[in-house]
């Protein structure tokens, strides 16, 4: 406005002849020509398919095999007990027998999958105490408002981990047998280091310990109410991987986006044979302890196994979808070319 | 004056409802404090320090979008549906309500600015016996107050006294109605000899009056003092606002004060003004809201449906509280959860962002120094910040005449004397050479008395004075003679000249020039200065003009004793008295005076004649008799005059021209092929106007029609409009007469369109009163819309803003009024943009304008420069934010369908407050502030490319659906494309990634690309700033995504940042990235596609000047080449003289003349000054006001039905012209 700049004389209120104030700033005009667009269309359209081969041919090389272990086998007892809420704390084992044709080379990943489960209703995943999980002193006598009805139990103890979320854990666990040749030999699995590492490491801690074991520091607090055993006892076999740091549990807690979903259970140890070489083909047993009652939701409980490629597992929706665009953007391009050909009054006009 | 216009007037209002008369005692505080009138003070701010703080929220939270955010924010607090965290509701909201706060606060600190300036000015107040200086607030009803010389008059006042002669006194009404000619004001005869303070004081007369009104131009009143009633008019009220002029000092007392004067009356109502934008806005807000709440149902019914067949079955893992235990209130829960989920449809930080965008585009407006004038070093300045866009849509422009298309400035240019023509200047091989800024002008340095500011070209001229050419001599001695200016001689040879029209003054001023100085008159002489020597002509009488006369002569005797009578006149009046002698002459000059026309000059022939002593004695009785009898004395005297302008010898004819400003022609021309159509209102005579209207080209001789509109009665002007309406339709149905189709389309308003033949319509007030009438007014609209061109004369400054309420309420076009004096305030607060010239009348126009500048020629730049990039980018601007807003807001939409309608949100809570504020707001901004389709100097070439703006295609509500569908489509494919990839998508080590997390900081980080591509492709001007700024948003994005997720600030505050590690973890795999690219693609492919067959199949004409603006680019910028526009006209001699009768004899009574002035060798034999000149004077000149009231006045029919009667009939110019 060139006020108050101390100017004076006769041009005193000129503005000043700037690029910025004149609206001359030095600037690149582009403009949609048929030089850049359709050139771009092409070039687009090769990338997409070229993209989209590869990515199939990857996914080529990797197998899966999923296995609904719901009423399966010798599960349908199981499923049956479970439809009665009051059974809850009886046992129930199955074993459910799959058969492998085609031997899954490299690291295997073992999954659990649920379908129907909505780990992502709102009030659900609200349902939980962040605050508390890392492991603060205060939030784990206080549970947040959040996890109600989970955050205390019926004598008033608090909780720990409190929330809808840490209440309803998968509790199945599963032992896979290699019925080979020489008999049935379990397949070891790593059930450790199945977690991101951010989540292993920050977002969950135990309450800092101080010489106490595990279980005096949780002294005080209730297991969740649909637990067998309390938090610090997750993991019999390794005391590292118990309380908030247990695998299961985190992987757990990291909700899922959808109602169908599959979460890591273990991957293959490969050390000895016969798997060094990941799983060979043959049959297959799973021992199941069948605790986690889906009946109630119409759910379904599946097992997968599958080998990875780098972009992941049997994922054909990236390959199908980057040749499908291909295609797309290939049309759309020729119908441009030929309009602009044909019809395109850009060049005889533009000179009008 | 600061500040007047801006004026609520509530307050004064309400307190009128009930003053039906007003009593106002002189110097009786008490007296007059019993009626609580409104004091002199003036408020204009609305708030103080305490009061701002309630009443700027009460204001902010009335608007509907803050309130909405509001109850947001309400129902957020709410558990059971909050389903966003309070921040992301409130941090937007204060930020919002910051910014406008601060920005109230500012324009009102200016506003308590400006009225401590005017309430604070000084004037002399007549307290306890003595004159004490007091603040304009201060002074009251009844105070009687001292002006002095050059004083704006700070409140409605009765003039009492002045150091004048009768209680004479001179005023300036350029504020009020913009005239500069000073205007004589005079006291009542009993007051006049107040002179002294002691008789003041002692005044204790009561004024009875009407109550406060706008009715500039009359006052009804009655004084009662000394047991008698004097009748009060408006020739004796001074009206806040004027100046006084020429007189040293006078008295007054005050009679309105403050808000009810009736400056402040005629101010009209401050109406927030508002775009049509801002209209269209405000309805697309409720659209999308009903669209929310659609959204909602939708979704809650979802719920309730989810919730009875299996959200029972859940309950093992989450069961319901108590009172949830119903699906319907489950689903009435949810539906106020999305409520506040899809709140960001409505985009909260669109009303900041546009205020924002306005206020730069006001920047770039007072920064244009393209539009700065160094002559007077005035800016341009856009004095409202909201209503730019709007300059990008104007259709109509109404122009005031004096002051915006003229400089009102007359100029003598030539003359044609004796046959011969002086004033255009040839060069050596006999051309005509253009006169510019540095062509030689003539020396007037052999006359000691001449004005330096005058120029003239021509030596020969000069030459034939020195070398005595008698005709010439003459033609100058007649020009210094004949004229009724009064001159001023503050110092010896500084001569100052007092016309009451700037043409006489031109006249003047050029006989002084060219040595006939016209020093000094009395009552019977005139003083010249003939090349150096002083001569002194004895001034025998006046033959006034009139405007059925149209000249004016005077008669004179010089030094020598010969008796002469010199005339000035008409050309065609003048013309038919001449001498037989003169017939040659008279062709010679006729054709000069053709040429003369034809150069937008106004002409007046000039001749003279001799008398002999005896006749004049016997034609001086008869004149002293006429000039008492009481009966038809006007009649009678015209015949008189008649009788001796007869046989005159014509002396050749001057041409003066009414100085356009520079460009004023071309900026017509210009505007007009943008289809804005321009009418021209004006206070000036019709004649003048039409002059005008010539030299500006708006009217001209190969018009088809040029219909006068001059009706006395509401039939005759109904019949003259039908008649002119039937002539155009009439005449074009013939035209087409073979052409089925257009009889068809004969009624419909496109048929208006069809028209090519050129017609021009021109009414005056008068007329314009009566065809404004509820029956007429659609005909006077038809027919003014089929003409290309409009003239409204002599229209009073209510009328101004009448016509553009008509045109505002019927047309449903953006109107733009310019004006530069005070009567075009109202018609400027009356249009959607008042535009004011910050010209030579005063600043009225200038503080109640939208935008002002100092020449009529910016409205171009303002109009197709700014005004078209403020809407166009406004436009894309709003395109693009609800696009934006509702690809980001209808995921959540989709997510719905997957999630149990539990109103889960897809994002982070962070990434739902910032998304709006930072991560796409910048690159908006920048766009919306620099983008440039077309650069200024096409903008300007091309005046078509203003008409998409007009016809409001760029953005109405079919792009507004099509760019929120667009929002939609991105936001599905932004959320099915992650969708089908992640339920399979498994991260590199085999961890699962189906999770919620990873797939909101994937959306998110698709969407703020997908976004930034967009406003890439819809920005047409990258500049430095577009760069940083898009490219800035992308980086910031990132930073505060691995900022808010990373391990310290979930350390600290581990329940609002849950999100601690998402970023990493997701962001490090390729196949996300991979999901990224697929997801940006096809949401960008389809309206790149789009926009390409757009440009390449219907270039629009901005897309063609684009494509010729990047090959000239190439070729290097070309000049600008204006075509000059040619003015052709018929010849159009007007008596231009703006000054009203009565003058002559206000001169020869000497009632004007200053004591010291008036010669001692006044003839104490003649009797001018008998009482019967003086009454007759006085009598002349009320009546001359009171048809000066008639002219302005208009709706008063009763009185104007009586002057009918009293003015010579038939006669429509005589009545129509005063």
């Amino acid at each position: 406005m060139g006020k108050g700049k101390g100017k004076s004389g006769p041009l005193a209120r000129r503005p000043d002849n700037s690029a910025f104030k004149q609206q001359r700033l030095p600037a690149w005009s582009p403009m949609l020509t048929a030089n850049t667009v359709l050139p771009f269309f092409y070039f687009m359209a090769l990338i997409c398919m070229l993209l989209g081969v590869w990515l199939l041919l990857t996914v080529q090389s990797t197998q899966e095999v999923k296995m609904d272990y719901t009423e399966a086998g010798t599960c349908d007892k199981c499923f049956e007990k479970r439809k009665n809420a009051s059974n809850a704390a009886q046992t129930c084992s199955c074993t459910v027998g799959f058969n492998i044709k085609k031997a899954l080379k490299g690291d295997v990943f073992f999954y659990y999958g649920l379908q129907n489960f909505h780990q992502n209703l709102r009030r659900y995943m609200d349902s939980r105490d962040d605050a508390q999980m890392v492991g603060k002193k205060r939030n784990l006598k206080n549970p947040s408002s959040y996890c109600k009805p989970f955050n205390m139990d019926q004598k008033g103890l608090p909780i720990a981990p409190c929330g809808a979320v840490a209440n309803s854990i998968f509790n199945d666990s599963f032992t896979l047998h290699y019925l080979g040749s020489g008999g049935p030999v379990q397949v070891p699995l790593l059930r450790k280091g199945i977690t991101w590492y951010t989540d292993k490491n920050v977002k969950y801690r135990n309450p800092t310990t101080e010489n106490m074991t595990l279980v005096q520091v949780f002294n005080g607090t209730a297991r969740p109410l649909y637990w067998q055993k309390p938090v610090y006892e997750l993991d019999l076999l390794d005391s590292t991987n118990n309380g908030f740091i247990n695998d299961d549990l985190i992987v757990w807690m990291r909700e899922a986006a959808f109602p169908n979903f599959k979460k890591l259970y273990g991957v293959l140890y490969r050390a000895n044979k016969p798997f060094t070489n990941g799983l060979p083909a043959g049959n297959y047993s799973i021992d199941i302890s069948y605790n986690f009652p889906v009946q109630y939701f119409q759910g379904r409980k599946e097992v997968v196994l599958t080998t990875l490629t780098w972009f992941g597992g049997q994922n054909h929706f990236l390959p199908v979808a980057y040749l499908v665009t291909s295609c797309l953007i290939l049309l759309i391009a020729v119908v441009l070319t030929v309009a602009w050909y044909k019809f395109g009054k850009n060049r005889k006009s533009m000179d009008e | 004056m600061t500040g007047y216009m801006e004026t609520t007037q509530e307050s004064a209002r309400d307190k009128l409802v009930g003053e039906k008369e007003r009593h106002v005692k002189a110097n009786a505080r008490d007296y007059n404090d019993k009626f609580s009138y409104a004091d002199n003070h003036i408020k204009t701010s609305k708030y103080n320090v305490l009061t701002f703080l309630p009443i700027n929220l009460f204001e902010q939270f009335q608007r509907v979008a803050n309130a909405y955010f509001l109850v947001l924010l309400i129902l957020q607090l709410i558990p059971e549906i909050s389903s966003l965290s309070w921040f992301t509701t409130i941090v937007p909201l204060v930020l919002v309500l910051v910014i406008t706060a601060v920005k109230d606060a500012t324009d009102d600190y200016f506003r308590h600015k400006s009225d401590q300036q005017v309430n604070n000015r000084q004037s002399q107040v007549l307290i306890g016996g003595s004159l004490q200086n007091e603040k304009w607030m201060n002074v009251r009803v009844g105070d009687i107050i001292k002006l002095e010389n050059n004083q704006f008059v700070a409140a409605d006042i009765l003039l009492l006294c002045s150091s004048e002669p009768y209680g004479l006194c001179y005023i300036e009404t350029a504020e009020l109605d913009g005239e500069t000619n000073l205007k004589v004001r005079q006291a009542l005869t009993v007051t006049s000899d107040l002179e002294d303070i002691t008789k003041l004081m002692d005044f204790d007369g009561e004024v009875i009056c009407e109550p406060p009104n706008n009715k500039l131009d009359t006052f009804i009143g009655t004084l009662y003092w000394r047991d008698n009633k004097h009748p009060l008019d408006n020739e004796k009220m001074l009206l806040r606002g004027c100046v006084l002029r020429n007189t040293e000092w006078c008295f007054g007392m005050v009679i309105f004060a403050g808000l009810q004067t009736k400056l402040m009356q005629n101010c009209g109502r401050t109406q927030f003004k508002r775009t049509s934008i801002d209209k269209l806005m405000n309805t697309l807000v409720l659209w999308i809201f009903a669209f929310l709440i659609c959204m909602g149902v939708i979704l809650a019914i979802g719920n309730t449906i989810l919730e009875s067949w299996s959200g029972r079955n859940f309950q093992v893992f989450l069961p319901l509280d108590e009172f949830q235990n119903s699906a319907v209130f489950s689903g009435f829960l949810t539906f106020w959860s999305y409520i506040i989920i899809l709140n960001t449809v409505v985009p909260i930080s669109l009303y900041v962002s546009v205020e924002v965008l306005r206020l730069g585009h006001s920047y770039f407006i007072n920064w244009d120094w393209k539009m700065y004038y160094s002559q007077t070093d005035t800016a341009a300045e856009a004095r409202t910040t909201t209503l730019n866009e709007e300059l990008g849509q104007v259709e109509f422009i109404f122009s005031d005449k004096t002051g915006t298309l003229t400089q009102n400035i007359m100029v003598f240019r030539k003359c044609s004397i004796n046959g011969q023509t002086y004033g255009d200047v040839y060069d050596e091989f006999e051309r005509k050479v253009e006169i510019t800024e540095k062509t030689a002008c003539v020396d007037f340095s052999f006359n000691a008395l001449c004005d330096r500011s005058f120029k003239f070209y021509d030596g020969s001229l000069v030459e034939a004075i020195k070398l005595e050419d008698p005709a010439a001599q003459e033609f100058f001695r007649l020009l210094a003679l004949c004229h009724t200016v009064m001159p001023e001689e503050k110092s010896e040879g500084h001569l100052v000249y007092q016309a009451q029209s700037p043409d006489e003054g031109a006249l003047v001023t050029a006989a002084r020039n060219f040595g006939f100085v016209f020093r000094a008159r009395t009552p019977e002489t005139i003083t010249l200065c003939e090349m150096g020597r002083a001569v002194t002509y004895q001034l025998l009488a006046i033959l006034d003009f009139n405007n059925v006369r149209k000249r004016m002569s005077v008669i004179v005797r010089n030094s020598q004793g010969q008796i002469k009578l010199y005339s000035k006149g008409a050309d065609t009046i003048i013309f038919d008295r001449l001498d037989p002698s003169s017939e040659e002459l008279m062709y010679t000059t006729s054709e000069h005076l053709s040429e003369f026309a034809g150069e937008g000059l106004r002409t007046l022939a000039l001749a003279y004649k001799d008398l002999d002593e005896d006749y004049l004695d016997v034609w001086m009785k008869k004149l002293l008799f006429a000039s008492t009898v009481i009966e038809n004395r006007e009649d009678q005297l015209a015949v008189l005059y008649e009788e001796i302008e007869q046989d005159l010898k014509l002396l050749g004819a001057t041409a003066i021209e009414d100085k356009l400003q520079e460009g004023v022609p071309e900026t017509i021309a210009c505007l007009n092929l943008a289809d804005i159509k321009i009418w021209v209102l004006t206070g000036d005579k019709l004649e003048t106007a039409m002059n005008i209207g010539y030299s500006c080209n708006m009217l001209r001789d190969d018009m088809n029609e040029v219909f006068v509109i001059s009706g006395h009665t509401l039939l005759e002007v109904q019949q003259q409009l039908r008649s002119a309406n039937e002539h155009i339709l009439g005449l074009s149905r013939v035209g087409s007469a073979g052409d089925e189709k257009a009889n068809m389309l004969a009624d419909d308003s496109v048929f208006e369109e069809t028209i090519i033949a050129e017609y021009a319509l021109i009414i005056n007030g008068h007329s314009l009163a009566y065809a404004m009438e509820p029956q007429l007014e659609h005909v006077l609209l038809d027919l003014a819309c089929l003409c290309k061109t409009v003239i409204c004369c002599r229209v009073t400054p209510m009328q101004k803003a009448q016509v553009v309420e008509l045109v505002k309420r019927h047309k449903r076009a953006i109107t733009l009024a310019i004006g530069d004096g005070a009567n075009d305030v109202s018609m400027i607060k009356t249009a959607h943009i008042g535009v004011g010239i910050s010209g030579q009348e005063g600043m009225q126009a200038v503080l109640a304008s939208d935008y002002s500048f100092a020449q009529f020629r910016y409205l171009r730049r303002l109009l197709l420069v700014h005004g078209r990039w403020s809407y166009f980018r406004m436009c894309n601007f709003l395109c693009y934010f609800f696009y934006k807003n509702f690809a980001f807001t209808l995921v959540h939409f989709w997510y719905g369908f997957f999630c149990g309608f539990s109103a889960q949100t897809v994002y982070d809570q962070w990434f739902i407050t910032l998304f709006n504020i930072v991560y796409t707001s910048l690159p908006v901004l920048a766009m919306g502030l620099f983008d440039q389709d077309v650069n200024d100097q096409n903008s300007l070439r091309y005046p078509s490319l203003y008409k998409p703006g007009q016809q409001n295609l760029l953005f109405n509500k079919r792009q507004f659906f099509l760019c929120t569908l667009q929002g939609m489509g991105t936001s599905c494919l932004l959320f099915f494309v992650p969708y089908g990839a992640f339920s399979v998508l498994v991260k590199e080590d085999g961890s699962h990634f189906s999770d919620q997390q990873a797939f909101a900081v994937t959306i998110a980080t698709s969407l703020v690309i997908v976004t930034s591509v967009q406003i890439g492709l819809d920005t047409h001007y990258w500049t430095a700033i577009n760069h940083f700024f898009i490219w800035g948003s992308l980086t910031v994005y990132f930073a505060v995504l691995f900022a808010m997720q990373s391990d310290g600030m979930f350390g600290v505050f581990s329940s609002i940042f849950p999100f601690i590690g998402a970023a990493r973890n997701c962001l490090s795999e390729k196949s996300v990235w991979l999901v990224i690219l697929l997801t940006t693609v096809v949401c960008v492919v389809p309206s790149l596609a789009v926009s390409f067959l757009r440009v390449d199949l219907f270039p629009t004409l901005t897309d063609k000047v684009r494509h010729l603006q990047r090959f000239r680019n190439k070729q290097g910028p070309q000049e600008q080449n204006l075509r000059r526009v040619r003015r052709t006209s018929s010849r159009r001699s007007a008596y231009a003289f703006s000054h009203q009768q009565g003058y002559g004899e206000l001169i020869t009574s000497g009632k004007n003349m200053k004591e010291s002035t008036v010669s001692s060798a006044c003839s104490p034999g003649r009797t001018p000054h008998s009482p019967t000149w003086i009454e007759n004077m006085l009598k002349r000149k009320n009546e001359v006001s009171c048809i000066s009231d008639e002219r302005t006045g208009a709706p008063e029919r009763s009185s104007r039905a009586e002057r009918f009667n009293s003015t010579p009939t038939g006669l429509n110019l005589s009545l129509t012209n005063r």
